[in-house]
C-alpha cells in the first residue's frame, strides 16, 4: 500500500537554529504513527511544516513531502488551503489558541464544512451535532451554542477532535492532544481517537512525549531527538528491542507501575538536549551517551535492525 | 513523631455568587520521614491543601500542626525553618528578575541573622548539592532550562534545612528524562537530610515511585488513604480504581483501558449530595445518591465508599 | 518588516526625547540670547529660511523682539520640567495606592477603588482651571495640581499588575521563605511591575505637557513672561496671519515632542512586554 503521508529528509531552520534536521517518516492509511521526543526536539515543527503553517521566518526544505502522492512542496497556497482542514486535518497542541473565543462552537464547526464542501447550514449543523455525540459529548445541541471558554479542557479537546473530523479527513495530525488533561480524561480521549481511527480508517500522526501513550495506541513509532528521527520501528519491536541509546535511556526513565522499587533511583539521562545549528555534524546525543566515542563526531550511518526497524547510531545493527 | 497533622480542614472560595468548596473536612497525618502522596484530578483541591499546610492560606475551620506545633502559633521565620515548598511551574516559581544566587539566598536573608559570608558559602554548597555548577549562581532564571530551574527551586527550599517539604507537582512540567533526574534528586535529598514530603502529583506512577503512603482526593475530600503498596495492589474506592485503570504503562499491545467515568466533569461549586462521586461512579447504587458515605477505617488508612 | 518600522519609531522617539532632555538640562548653555531680553526694534524678525533674516536670530524674534530660538529652548525646559515632575508626583501617589490595593486586597483595595472612581469622575481641565483661577497661576502650583490629578492611570495599572504578580508562585515562595511584607513588595512585586509603570510614566509625561500647554494657552498655566510653548502660541495668535511662523514653530515642537514621547512609550511597552512573556 502506498503511504498517505511521506516525509523525506525534512529540514526546517529558524535563522541559526535547526529545528528539524533531515527527518523522514511515512504514515500509511489506517495506521497510527507516533512521534515521540522531548520538548523542543521538533515534533510540532514537523507537523506544522506538513500543514505549511510555519511562521514566516522559518525555512522549509525536503527531498519529498507528499500527501496521497501529491507533492506538497509544489502545491500553491490555495491548493494547500483546499487540503488543510479537509483531506488532512490537525489538532493543535493548545486548544485555546486554535478555537476562536469570539464564536460559538457550532459556528466554528459548521464554517469548516461550508467552506470546503459547500454544505448547507442545516446539513452542517446536523453533522456537527452528530460528531459531537460521536466524540462522547452528552448534550451536543447545548454545546454547539456555547463559547470555547465555557467548556472544560476535556470537552474543548473533544470539540477540537470533532471539528477536525468534519470533512472526513484521510489524515489526522494530533499534536499532544492530551498533554493538558487529567489521566482519566486522557484515557477517554485516546480511546475515542483510537476508536475513530479504527472505524474511519484514517491515518493518524500522533505527537506526544508520553511513552505510555505510544505503547498503547501506536502501530509504529518514530523517536525524535534534536530534530532527527533517531529510531523508527513497529511499536512492539521498539519497546522490546530499543537500539538507539537515547531510546533505551528514555525507556529507563519512565517509572512503570507495578515494577517500581522505591529505594532505587530511576534510570535517568544526564544532561539536557543541546541546541544545534544547521551545520551541526555527528550525533547530537553524544554528550549524554554512554557509548559515545570519536566516530560519533562525524556523520552517522542509519542501521537497519530489521526491515521495518532502523536507527541512527554508530553502534552496529 | 508526626510531621504534618491536618484535622478537619476546610477551605472555601467565593467566586462571584458561587462558593467553591476546595478542601472539605480533610484530615491527614504524615509521620516524620514519610512521604505522603496526594493524587486526584485537576481542580480537586490538591494545591489548596498544600497552601493550607504551608500557611499560605488560612483555613476556614480545622487545625493544622507542623512538627507538633500549631501553624497559627508559629511566626513566619520559625515556619520557614520548618516547612518549605517546591511548586509545579518552574517558570512562575522563580522571580524572573533575580539572579539564581539571590533566589537561593532569600530564605537565609529573610531570617536576618546570617552574615554575608555565611550566606554566600551556604548558597554555594546548596547549589552544588542540587547539581548546579558555580557559574549558575550569576544567571537569571530565563537562562536556565526547566530542569535547572526546578533544581534552583529545590535549593531554595532546602537552604534553611527545613524538616518538611511540600512538593506541588514538582515534575509535571518537565520532560521524562528531566523528571527522572529531579525525582532521583528529591529521593536522595530526603534520605540524606531526613526530610518529610507532602508530594502532590497527578501521575500515579510517579507517586508510586516516591510515596510511602497515598491519599486520593476527589472534589475536595480524601476518599481513600492507604500505604502505597496496599493502595496500588488493592484499591477499594471506585475512583481510585478508575485512576489506576487510566495509567498508561509503557506496555505495548494492551490498548487504552475503558475508565467508565463519563464526560461530565464535577463542578466544585455544586457538590452532589450523598456520595459526591456517584454521578460518575460506574458501580453506584440508588442509596449512593442520598447517603453520605462514612469513613470506613482500614488497618493503615481508610476509604469513603458505601460499597467498599 | 513591521518590527523594523516599530524599531524605527522607537529610535525616532528616543532621539526626540533625548534632544528635548538635553535642551532642558543645558538650556542656559545652549541659548544664544537671553530669552527674556526684549528688543522692540527687532520685533517679529523672520526665521532663517525666509528672505531678510537676521543671522543673530536663527528662528527670528517674537512680537516683543525676544529671540525665538532661546524662548523655544527654555519652553522645552519648562515642558520637560512640568512633564517629569507631574509624572513623579502622580507616580508616587498612584503607585502607592495601586500597589497597596492590589497587594493587600479586601478593605484597603475597596478604599483604593473608591479613590480611583472618585478621581475619574473629576474633570481634570475644569478642576485645574478652578484651582489656578482661585489661587493664581504659578509653575509650582501647576505641577502640584496636575500631579494630584493625573495619578489614576498609575493606580489602575499598578493595581492590576500587582494583583497578577501577587498570585505567582515566586511570591508564594517568598512568603514561605519567611520574607516580610515589605521585602516581598519591594523585592519581588515592584521590580516585576516596574516595566509597566515606565510605560505609564511616558504617557503621563506627554499628557502633562499637553495639559500645561492648553492651560497656558488659556492664560491659566505658566505665567508670563516664562516662555512656555502653550503661552508662546497664545501670545502669537494675534500675529499668525502676517507672521505664521510664530505660531507654527512652537506648535510643531509641541507636536513632535509629544509624538516622540508616545513613540518611545510604545517601543518600551513592546520591548518590556516581550521580555516579560518569555
Ligand atoms: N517560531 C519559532 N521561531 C524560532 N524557533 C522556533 C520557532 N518554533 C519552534 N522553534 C524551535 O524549534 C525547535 C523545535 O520546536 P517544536 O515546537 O517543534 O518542539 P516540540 O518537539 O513540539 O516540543 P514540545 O514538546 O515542547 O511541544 C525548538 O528548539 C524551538 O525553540
Ligand atoms: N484563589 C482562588 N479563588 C477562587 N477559587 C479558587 C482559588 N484557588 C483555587 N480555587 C478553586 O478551588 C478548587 C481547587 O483548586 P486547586 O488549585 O486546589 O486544585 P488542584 O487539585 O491543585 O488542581 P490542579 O491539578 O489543576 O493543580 C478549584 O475548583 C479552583 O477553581
Ligand atoms: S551515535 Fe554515538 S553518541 Fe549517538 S547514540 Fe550512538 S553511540 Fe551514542
Ligand atoms: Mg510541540
Ligand atoms: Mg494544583
Amino acid at each position: 500500500m502506498t503511504a498517505l503521508l511521506e516525509i523525506e529528509k525534512l529540514e526546517v531552520t529558524f535563522g541559526r537554529t535547526a529545528a528539524v534536521r533531515g527527518a523522514s517518516l511515512a504514515v500509511a492509511p489506517g495506521e497510527t504513527h507516533c512521534l515521540v521526543g522531548e520538548s523542543g526536539c521538533g515534533k510540532s515543527v514537523t507537523a506544522l511544516s506538513v500543514m505549511n503553517l510555519l511562521v514566516r521566518n522559518a525555512r522549509r526544505r525536503a527531498e519529498r513531502l507528499a500527501f496521497q502522492g501529491e507533492d506538497l512542496l509544489k502545491l500553491s497556497d490555495s491548493g494547500m488551503a483546499r487540503l488543510r482542514g479537509n483531506a488532512m486535518a490537525m489538532i493543535f497542541q493548545e486548544p485555546m489558541t486554535s478555537l476562536n473565543p469570539a464564536y460559538t462552537v457550532g459556528s466554528q464547526m459548521t464554517e469548516v464544512l461550508r467552506r470546503h464542501k459547500r454544505a448547507s447550514q442545516r446539513a452542517a449543523t446536523d453533522r456537527a451535532a452528530d460528531l459531537l455525540a460521536r466524540v462522547g459529548i452528552t448534550a451536543p445541541g447545548m454545546r454547539l451554542g456555547q463559547f470555547p471558554h465555557q467548556l472544560s479542557g476535556g470537552l474543548r479537546q473533544r470539540v477540537m477532535i470533532a471539528m477536525a473530523l468534519m470533512c472526513d479527513p484521510q489524515l489526522l495530525i494530533a499534536d499532544e492532544p492530551t498533554t493538558a488533561l487529567d489521566v482519566t480524561v486522557q484515557a477517554q480521549i485516546l480511546r475515542l481517537l483510537a476508536g475513530l481511527q479504527r472505524d474511519l480508517g484514517l491515518g493518524l500522526l500522533l505527537i506526544t512525549h508520553d511513552l505510555g501513550i505510544v505503547a498503547r495506541v501506536a502501530t509504529r513509532v518514530s523517536v525524535m531527538y534534536a530534530g532527527e528521527v533517531v529510531e523508527s520501528a513497529p511499536t512492539a519491536e521498539l519497546f522490546a528491542n530499543p537500539r538507539h541509546p537515547y531510546t533505551q535511556g528514555l525507556l529507563r526513565c519512565v517509572p512503570v507501575p507495578g515494577k517500581i522499587r522505591r529505594d532505587q533511583p530511576l534510570g535517568a539521562i544526564p544532561g539536557t538536549v543541546p541546541r544545534v545549528g544547521p551545520d551541526f555534524e555527528g550525533c547530537a546525543f553524544r554528550e549524554r551517551c554512554d557509548f559515545a566515542d570519536e566516530t560519533c563526531k562525524h556523520a552517522i550511518p542509519r542501521h537497519h535492525a530489521s526491515t521495518a526497524h532502523d536507527f541512527l547510531c554508530r553502534l552496529p545493527a | 513523631m508526626i510531621a504534618i497533622e491536618v484535622r478537619n480542614a476546610r477551605k472555601t472560595f467565593k467566586a462571584g455568587k458561587r462558593t467553591v468548596v476546595a478542601v472539605d473536612d480533610v484530615s491527614l497525618s504524615v509521620p516524620e520521614g514519610g512521604v505522603m502522596g496526594i493524587v486526584g484530578e485537576s481542580g480537586c483541591g490538591k494545591s489548596t491543601l498544600a497552601r493550607l499546610v504551608l500557611g499560605l492560606l488560612p483555613a476556614d475551620s480545622g487545625d493544622i500542626a507542623i512538627d507538633g506545633q500549631r501553624l497559627a502559633d508559629l511566626d513566619r521565620k520559625a515556619r520557614a525553618r520548618l516547612i518549605q515548598p517546591v511548586f509545579q511551574d518552574p517558570f512562575a516559581s522563580l522571580n524572573p528578575l533575580a539572579r539564581v544566587r539571590d533566589i537561593v539566598a532569600m530564605p537565609l536573608v529573610a531570617q536576618g541573622r546570617f552574615g554575608k559570608a555565611d550566606i554566600t558559602k551556604t548558597v554555594q554548597e546548596m547549589l552544588a548539592r542540587v547539581g548546579l555548577g558555580k557559574e549558575m549562581g550569576g544567571r537569571l532564571p530565563s537562562e536556565l532550562s526547566g530542569g535547572q530551574r526546578q533544581r534552583v527551586a529545590i535549593a531554595r527550599a532546602l537552604v534553611l534545612r527545613p524538616r518538611i517539604v511540600v512538593c506541588d507537582e514538582p515534575t509535571s512540567a518537565l520532560d521524562v528524562s528531566v523528571q527522572a533526574q529531579i525525582l532521583n534528586l528529591l529521593a536522595e535529598l530526603r534520605r540524606d537530610l531526613g526530610l518529610t514530603y507532602l508530594f502532590i502529583s497527578h501521575n500515579l506512577a510517579v507517586v508510586e515511585h516516591v510515596a510511602s503512603e497515598v491519599a486520593v482526593m476527589y472534589l475536595g475530600r480524601l476518599v481513600e488513604r492507604e500505604p502505597t503498596e496496599t493502595l496500588f495492589a488493592a484499591p477499594e474506592h471506585p475512583y481510585t480504581k478508575a485512576l489506576l485503570a487510566s495509567v498508561l504503562t509503557p506496555e505495548p499491545g494492551l490498548g487504552v483501558p475503558d475508565v467508565g467515568l463519563g464526560d461530565t466533569l464535577p463542578d466544585p461549586a455544586n457538590i452532589p449530595p450523598g456520595c459526591r462521586f456517584h454521578p460518575r461512579c460506574p458501580i453506584a447504587e440508588p442509596r449512593c445518591a442520598t447517603t453520605t458515605p462514612p469513613l470506613k477505617p482500614r488497618p493503615n488508612g481508610g476509604v469513603e465508599c458505601l460499597l467498599a | 518588516m513591521r518590527r523594523g518600522w516599530r524599531n524605527a519609531g522607537t529610535w525616532a522617539g528616543a532621539i526626540i526625547v533625548g534632544i528635548a532632555a538635553f535642551c532642558a538640562v543645558f538650556a542656559p548653555l545652549l541659548v544664544p540670547h537671553d530669552p527674556f531680553a526684549q528688543d522692540l526694534g527687532k520685533r517679529l524678525l523672520v526665521p532663517f529660511w525666509m528672505p531678510g533674516t537676521d543671522p543673530n536670530h536663527l528662528l527670528g524674534t517674537d512680537q516683543l523682539g525676544r529671540d525665538y530660538l532661546a524662548r523655544l529652548i527654555y519652553g522645552c525646559r519648562i515642558s520637560m520640567m512640568i512633564g517629569v515632575s507631574v509624572s513623579l508626583v502622580s507616580g508616587v501617589i498612584g503607585i502607592t495606592l495601586g500597589v497597596l490595593g492590589g497587594f493587600m486586597g479586601g478593605r484597603v483595595d475597596d478604599v483604593v477603588l473608591f479613590a480611583i472612581t472618585t478621581r475619574l469622575s473629576l474633570p481634570v481641565v475644569l478642576v485645574a482651571l478652578a484651582v489656578v483661577g482661585l489661587l493664581g497661576s504659578s509653575m509650582t502650583l501647576l505641577m502640584i495640581t496636575l500631579g494630584l490629578l493625573l495619578w489614576e492611570r498609575f493606580a489602575v495599572v499598578a493595581r492590576s499588575t500587582t494583583m497578577q504578580v501577587r498570585n505567582l508562585d515566586f511570591v508564594a515562595a517568598a512568603w514561605c521563605a519567611g520574607c516580610s511584607r515589605f521585602r516581598i513588595l519591594a523585592g519581588e512585586v515592584l521590580p516585576n511591575i516596574a516595566s509597566h509603570l515606565v510605560v505609564v510614566a511616558t504617557l503621563e509625561i506627554a499628557l502633562a505637557i499637553l495639559l500645561e500647554a492648553a492651560l497656558s494657552f488659556l492664560g491659566l498655566g505658566v505665567p508670563p513672561p516664562l516662555p512656555s510653548w502653550g503661552l508662546m502660541i497664545a501670545e502669537a495668535k494675534d500675529y499668525m496671519f502676517f507672521s505664521p511662523w510664530v505660531i507654527v514653530i512652537p506648535g510643531v515642537c509641541l507636536f513632535v515632542l509629544v509624538l516622540g514621547i508616545n513613540l518611545l512609550g510604545d517601543g518600551l511597552r513592546d520591548m518590556l512586554g516581550a521580555r516579560s512573556d518569555t
